[in-house]
């Protein structure tokens, strides 16, 4: 079991708020992620949560249990640092079992659980090896393996695939996901990089500046993006978000379209500009385009096959059913 | 240095430097060698013949060297022990945010520039002296009888002397050791239960082996040597006379060069096998 829930939790440093007062609730077996721009206070909340700092005032509730004035360790969760954290002169059996030899758990129990815990992993032949041996991805693994044995209420990710390489953090981005269907408890995950959250997330909450914008599954955020900024967030690459006299014909201050629901044609358009950058990915080719008039650049999805050079003019056609609407403020029009 | 050329011109360049630091250690220990195979008595004539190894025989065989080695020994760890145990937890303590940080800081490394022989005349004079020392009052204050430090407790007062100087630099070199442990191993050990004590000794203490190998290391090569402050204390009296004092009685007081530089000798080979048993700690450390 591993229900949080938040409530009027805020966090100053001195005079400084990171947090002003904020409510959430994180359903049991849910996997949430924390996500924004870099100092709009994902990590600081994550560490609230797991007791790391002391809310200024506010309660955080687990299993109904408050906990805001009880240590770490009491709390049931076991964290993964964006660093791994792991012990360097310890074995990656000794690591993986620090935690139940804190509990004082029994030799048999150890070596049953650490066992265990190896073999979900792949772990089982580095076992007698320092973690100096291991490659970034493996002590990955053993940092997780060291927050499984513990089979807490829920587990906390700090940025943990931001040291790793591109391909190994797709990868990793795979097994954790997986590793939630199979154990199916908690996961609070925090990150910047908005993929990481739409491909992993039940739910997602966008932060700013210690505010949460929106809170919902991916496609919910993806499709009905409540403000300016989640709809700038999420996706990738960006929703195009134009002002001025295009925005007024929609009764709007700004509209916002994303880039694959533009149609991009050689003979004729609703918009027409010159193409710039090209970037082909062989599936999909995202032209930048320029002299719209719209915007300074608009970017367009087209099918990996659509070639078009630079400077060619070209026509472009957005799906009015998918066009967002924002009002002075920054908030969605119905 | 890549190219033939650059590799010669950089030996070229760093010759005088060997040269010079080759020729300051080798003439003085070859000049050593020399005189502890002569019968060397500077006020009755001087040289008066080769001895072979007699001035080592007499040298072990004489009554004052055992106790000096033991006195060497138990100074030497002594010193060690204080200055690491305390080192630590200054280290700890001054590793904790607090006001006048860097102040304190420098105030903890003072001592450590203090000369030996001041150092030592401090201590006789204004602390350990039975009748005006600062001991000596506060000892009165609680109505105790004062202890006379140099006489009662010669080697206890030689180590405490040499620890005050020596604790500022273990104490440096285990808090820099201290504040390049990563935190978030200390939050993944809060989180995995661990309590204040646990930290301390499953990864703070760890985290430190190097550190204290290290200071071990230098510190015992220059504690091998202490000399100033046992001369201007105690004058190697009360069993305080160790291996480098020895020596220094054997050459200039009985005037005997010959005996002293076999002395010397002795004492280059034992901090040679200290350093080499104590290199093998360190490569061993490092290798992780």
């Amino acid at each position: 079991m591993g229900r949080i829930v938040l409530e009027q939790v805020t966090k100053s440093f001195g005079d400084v708020t990171v947090i002003p007062p904020l409510d959430l609730t994180i359903e049991d077996g849910e996997f949430t992620v924390f996500v924004g721009p870099s100092g709009c206070g994902k990590s600081t909340l994550l560490r609230l949560i797991a007791g790391l700092e002391d809310v200024t005032s506010g309660s955080i509730r687990i299993d109904g249990r408050e906990c805001s004035d009880i240590p770490p360790a009491k709390r049931g969760l076991a964290m993964v640092f964006q660093s791994y954290a792991l012990y360097p002169h310890m074995t990656v059996r000794k690591n993986i079992a620090f935690p139940l030899r804190m509990a004082s758990m029994s030799r048999q129990e150890q070596d049953r659980r650490v066992e265990q815990a190896a073999a979900v992993l792949n772990l089982t032949e580095y076992l007698d090896r320092r973690p100096g041996q291991l490659s970034g991805g493996q002590r990955q693994r053993v940092a997780i393996g060291r927050a499984i044995v513990r089979e807490p209420a829920a587990f906390l990710f700090d940025e943990p695939l931001s040291n790793l390489d591109a391909a190994l953090r797709v990868g990793m981005r795979l097994e954790i996901s997986q590793l939630h269907n199979r154990l199916k408890t908690t996961m609070v995950y925090v990150t910047h990089d908005q993929v990481e959250a739409m491909t992993m997330a039940d739910r997602i909450v966008v932060l700013r500046a210690g505010h949460i914008e929106q809170v919902g599954t991916p496609l919910e955020l993806y499709h009905n993006p409540r403000n300016l900024f989640v709809a700038g967030f999420i996706g990738s690459p960006k929703m195009n978000l134009l002002e001025g006299p295009e925005a007024a014909k929609h009764d709007a201050h700004t509209i916002g379209i994303r880039p694959e629901h533009i149609k991009v044609s050689a003979g004729e358009g609703a918009w027409s500009g010159v193409v710039g950058v090209s970037e082909h990915l062989g599936s999909d080719t995202f032209f930048h385009v320029h002299d719209t008039g719209l915007a300074e650049s608009v970017t367009v999805r087209a099918d990996g096959d659509v070639r078009f050079s630079h400077g060619d003019r070209i026509f472009l056609t957005p799906r009015t059913e998918r066009m967002h609407r924002f009002d002075t403020n920054g908030r969605r029009l119905a | 240095m890549s190219t033939k050329a650059s590799r010669s011109a950089a030996r070229l360049m760093l010759a005088p430097a060997v040269i010079l630091l080759l020729a300051w250690m080798l003439v003085p220990l070859t000049m050593t060698l020399i005189f502890s195979f002569q019968r060397f008595l500077p006020l009755r004539g001087g040289f008066q013949g080769w001895v072979g190894f007699e001035n080592y025989a007499r040298f072990v065989g004489s009554s004052a060297f055992w106790p000096a080695v033991q006195t060497t020994v138990l100074i030497v760890g002594g010193v060690l022990l204080i200055t690491v145990v305390l080192g630590i937890l200054l280290a700890l303590l001054l590793d904790q945010p607090m006001w006048g940080q860097g102040i304190v800081r420098i105030l903890v490394i003072a001592p450590f520039f203090v000369m030996p022989t001041v150092t030592g005349l401090v201590w006789k004079n204004m602390f350990m002296d039975p009748n005006n020392g600062l001991l000596a009052h506060l000892w009165r204050f609680f109505g105790g009888d004062p202890v006379v430090w140099l006489s009662d407790v010669p080697v206890f007062s030689i180590i405490l002397i040499v620890s005050w100087q020596w604790l500022p630099f273990a104490t440096l070199i285990l808090l820099t050791a201290i504040q390049s442990l990563d935190s978030e191993q200390l939050e993944a050990a809060e989180m995995d239960g661990a309590p204040v004590l646990s930290r301390f000794w499953h990864i703070i203490l760890p985290h430190l082996s190097r550190a204290i190998t290290i200071v071990i290391l230098i510190q015992t090569i220059f504690l091998l040597a202490i000399f100033a402050k046992i001369f201007v204390t105690t004058q190697g009296s009360f069993g305080t006379r160790t291996l480098t004092y020895l020596i220094y009685q054997r050459v200039l007081e009985s005037q005997n060069v010959g005996l002293g530089s076999a002395g010397g000798i002795y004492a280059v080979i034992l901090a040679n096998i200290f350093a080499l048993f104590l290199m093998r700690i360190v490569g061993k450390n490092l290798d992780r």
